[in-house]
């Protein structure tokens, strides 16, 4: 049975995907029978192409995921170089897993109101100090080269490169190999930099290539935060599927392919960097230098990071006051009155909508977890890496949604499972799958294989070796990586609505449903709703370690 | 026996495909509809649409032993997506969605691909309460003719808001705009083209300023379009270096041009429903400094509709319930300010005393604008003037 696993994954996942994609390609040259185009023609890439400000969306989606990818990761890196156990730094970790609970468009709003115009920072600072009685008009948040959309997506991809970086930095010795270093003269940053970070950033490339091939395709944030005269491409593709002019579903699946064909450039362009880079990198560390630009690599570090966090942390603070506020105009920096009534109006629709979203999220994180132990199980029984075809599981991180969604609703519909609970916990499997396997597979790749080998040799079942040694030294990594999949399933929007056909209610179909409506406050009420199932994840994969060892001094590392 | 039946029910099933086995006299389908699970496709943005809709729930249930689901949307177009996907996989009976709150474009599409059941709404016993041989506006939608695939259900027509506290002269009318823009900058906008309300500023301005709206109500490849809209375009233009960002970018939707207004970032508004204003007073969201108006040639006002997919699976609850929100007394709640403020249907001289009383006893709220107000509705251009215009606008505004 293990056996197969990796092909029971790949069938589970792959094979929908695949056929969702396929789906879209007729369309993509003008045959959909349906909807009157019975002759397959190149008519709606003409279109495409002689959309207004199309080539401005393509540039805006490719710079947009580039630049994020390298801000969040240079920040990530240049504070991991600086990372010491200081309590600073203890701090700084601990906030992680919170500040990646907030789900993005959530975040994204938070951080639109902080730095808008009207929102809570200029607020801060006037009219005292600037002068503002009304918000002036500038344009901060929607500009043009999508500078807002690059700050707002890289604060919350730091949080999540940094936490696999954590995961992944014990196996490398880092501490040893930065001693070693430090002994021939070099300063502790440039040390770190030179003898660890090549070596981390392979480790952490799958992540990277995730977070880039999200930044160039996001929708929702890109909706709060992106330009907007053009939209970036993502959003104006989901526009067209949106269209009541059904002729755009043309259009809508040339453009979604069109995205594809941008995420992959954007990740050829990203992997031709990284060439130069490395060459950038070898002359650097050949040259030997000993000290420069220490203070800078610091610097770098502490800033991004303390900006990072306090922008989210503002954003959240924006959240929760907007979710209390009575009337609140600029520039009052706090609401004339506080309410509760907000909160009072949502508690009794929360409910059901909550159960649901726990329920999805526990059986897609469960089976998730289930799948990708049994791969990884497997992988140390046969003291051989897994199949290669197991990389395809990344597949659904890379692609982007609006790009199979709509083809594996019809492909549900043809297999005859209508909307139902399963159907949409097997959509969020796509998704969180891929992310557990993520997390958790270099942890359990770099535990020390000596372990086994003595209980082995004390006569240990394998089923043995699994239950009595592996699982409770790996307990943290894997409550990590199942409250990482909760998150994950819990932020879902359109695989619950297009494969729910609407029927299946989470918390998070509920926020987008009534931020359409746009009122801050509901959207502050519900966007803390959101965050706190994730965050409620994060905290028992903290604390129940905890109270398991705790009269066992040597598990509490583990 | 039991199979026999099926069988024949089966055979009935395909043969009737437009209805399937709804039984033709009222109280056949209202029997019908006992115990069935209806979910109605509508969006759900706001908190009031989805307080009327939990409170129709509740007198259904009561009422007629149905089980009245919302589904909510953020869009009108994810329900129409679900039905063509079930089309296209060849699921025809079985449809997830079996109401669906829609009007022009969507229901124009929906119609032209035969993916609405019907007819059905000469079914309905409240149906004639619309008047529907004076009020052609029950019967045609965005100038389509409805021909029974759609129950009249809301009234909306544009209105105007202002913020009394931060401009005092709000204009009038397309050509006053332009001027009070200069002097106020940066004080108005409107939402995004093909963003709804976005386009109908642009069929509003249209409509004020060309001098031939015969054109507009016949189909757009009739009219020279270019010498139409010229003016529109010398208009728009003209107002954007004045409008909020100085026209660089724009809203992306009523409820965003709202927050602008909660903030004071704009001065003036509009919306599609005469109580958003009110209601946003009185939920403490806009100051109380806000007034509604119309503009002085009238606006453009249409009727929002329900309609059942050709596959929906509880038909007969969805026109009980389709029936249920049209009476009197759900109309009355509707348009009362206090739950949702949306205008009724109804024709006031085709209800008993009774049930006009209901509605003369709604209170006027601060900022909103009386329904006697609202005498002047333009009519709806012809749908295909949607897709022309917001091409035209693209090309023009959309930076290259």
């Amino acid at each position: 049975m293990l056996r197969y696993i990796s092909w029971l994954i790949i069938a589970v996942l792959i094979l929908p995907i695949a056929g969702g994609m396929i789906l879209i390609i007729p369309p993509a040259f003008g045959y959909l029978p349906l909807l009157g185009g019975d002759a397959i023609s190149l008519e709606p890439w003409q279109r495409l192409w002689h959309t207004p400000g199309i080539s401005r969306s393509i540039g805006v989606s490719f710079g947009t995921g580039l630049a994020t990818t390298a801000l969040a990761l240079i920040v990530v890196f240049a504070f991991l170089a600086t990372f010491s156990p200081t309590r600073f730094d203890r701090w700084v970790n601990r906030l992680m897993s919170p500040l990646l609970s907030v789900p993005h468009a959530a975040a994204a709003f938070g951080f639109a109101f902080l730095i808008a115009p009207s929102g809570l920072l200029l607020r801060g600072f006037s009219p005292w100090l600037t002068g503002f009685e009304r918000p002036p008009d500038i344009m901060v948040v929607n500009d043009p080269f999508g500078l807002s959309l690059i700050a707002g997506l890289a604060i919350k991809e730091i949080p999540f490169l940094l936490l696999v970086s954590l995961a992944a930095l014990p196996q490398l010795n880092a501490q040893q190999k930065v001693m070693l270093a430090r002994s021939l003269g070099y300063h502790p940053r440039i040390a770190w930099l030179k003898v660890v970070a090549p070596g981390l950033y392979r480790l952490v490339r799958l992540p990277v290539y995730a977070v880039l091939a999200f930044a160039t395709s996001t929708v929702d944030v890109a909706m709060i935060l992106g330009p907007n005269l053009p939209s970036t491409l993502s959003v104006q593709v989901v526009q067209w599927f949106n269209d009541p002019d059904l002729s755009y579903r043309f259009l809508a699946a040339a453009g979604a392919l069109l995205q594809l064909l941008v995420t992959g450039m954007t990740l050829v362009t990203w992997w031709a960097l990284e060439l130069t880079v490395a060459r950038l990198f070898h002359a650097w560390i050949r040259r030997g230098g000993r000290r420069g630009g220490d203070r800078l690599i610091r610097v770098t570090g502490r800033s991004g990071m303390v900006m990072a966090i306090s922008l989210s942390g503002l954003g959240l603070l924006a959240l929760f006051v907007n979710s209390v506020a009575g009337f609140w105009r600029f520039p009052s920096s706090w609401p004339a009155n506080f309410t509760l009534s907000h909160w009072l109006a949502a508690l009794p629709t929360i409910e059901r909508p909550l159960v649901t979203t726990l329920v999805v999220a526990g059986l897609a994180a469960s089976i998730a977890m289930l799948l990708v132990l049994a791969a990884l199980e497997q992988e140390q029984r046969q003291n051989k890496p897994a199949t290669r075809a197991l990389c395809l599981l990344y597949l659904p991180l890379l692609i982007p949604q609006v790009g199979f969604l709509s083809g594996i609703t019809v492909l549900s519909e043809m297999a005859g499972y209508g909307p139902s609970l399963l159907v949409v916990v097997w959509g969020h499997l796509l998704f969180v799958l891929p992310y557990i396997y993520l997390t958790l597979s270099e942890s359990y790749r770099q535990l020390d294989p000596r372990w086994a080998w003595i209980a082995r040799s004390l006569g240990s079942s394998q089923a043995g070796i699994f239950w009595r040694i592996r699982v409770p030294l790996l307990l943290r990594p894997m409550l990590m990586a199942f409250a990482l999949g909760v998150a994950i399933s819990a932020s879902q929007y359109l695989p619950t609505q297009l494969l729910g056909g609407g029927r299946i209610v989470t918390i998070t179909t509920e926020a987008v449903a009534l931020s359409s409506g746009g009122d801050r406050r509901l959207i502050g009420v519900w966007g803390l709703v959101q965050a706190m199932v994730p965050l409620l994840g994060f905290l028992f994969a903290m604390l129940i370690p905890k109270l398991l060892w705790r009269r066992r001094k040597g598990m509490q590392r583990a | 026996m039991k199979a026999f039946i099926l069988a024949i029910g089966l055979a009935l099933s395909t043969q009737t495909f437009a209805q399937t086995g709804i039984s033709e006299n009222w109280n056949g389908i209202v029997e019908e509809a006992k115990g069935q699970i209806v979910y109605f496709n509508a969006w759900g943005g706001e908190s009031r649409t989805n307080n009327y809709i939990r409170w129709a729930a509740e007198q259904v249930e009561d009422l007629y032993g149905i089980k009245l689901v919302h589904v909510k949307l953020s869009d009108t177009s994810e329900a129409v997506s679900r039905v063509i996907a079930e089309q296209q996989a060849g699921n025809t009976t079985k449809g997830a969605v079996d109401l669906i709150w829609i009007n022009g474009e969507n229901f124009a599409t929906l119609k032209r691909a035969g993916l609405l059941h019907g007819p059905w709404v000469g079914k309905l016993p409240n149906f004639p309460l619309t008047d529907p041989e004076n009020n052609p506006e029950m019967t045609t939608d965005f100038t389509v003719p409805v021909e029974g695939y759609e129950a009249p259900w809301s009234k909306a027509q544009v209105v105007f808001y202002y913020d009394k506290s931060l401009t005092e002269n709000p204009p009038t009318s397309m050509s006053e705009l332009l001027k009070w823009a200069k002097t106020n900058p940066g004080e108005f906008s409107y939402p995004k083209p093909p963003q709804f309300l976005g386009t109908t500023f642009l069929k509003q301005a249209l409509l004020e300023l060309s001098d031939n709206r015969d054109a507009l109500y016949k189909p757009v490849e009739e009219a020279n379009f270019e010498e139409v809209t010229a003016p529109l375009w010398s208009f728009l233009d003209a107002l954007h270096p004045y409008l909020w960002r100085s026209g660089r970018t724009f809203p992306d939707n009523g409820p965003a041009l709202r927050r602008m207004m909660a903030d004071g970032v704009l001065s003036l508004a509009f919306s599609f429903n005469p109580n958003e204003a009110a209601s946003a007073i009185a939920n403490s969201e806009l100051p109380p400094t806000v007034r509604t108006y119309v503009l002085n040639g009238g606006t453009i006002g249409n009727v929002s509709f329900l309609a059942i997919p050709f596959n929906a699976s509880h038909k007969a609850g969805a026109m009980v319930v389709a029936n249920f929100l049209m009476s009197p007394e759900a109309q009355a709640h509707k348009q009362n300010p206090e739950n949702w403020g949306s205008i009724t249907v109804l024709a006031m001289d085709k209800l008993s005393s009774e049930d006009r009383a209901r509605f003369d006893a709604l209170p006027i709220p601060v900022g909103g604008v009386a329904t006697q107000g609202l005498q002047q509705v333009v009519g709806e251009l012809h749908p295909s003037w949607i897709e022309a215009l917001e091409r035209a606008w693209q090309e023009r505004y959309m930076a290259h």
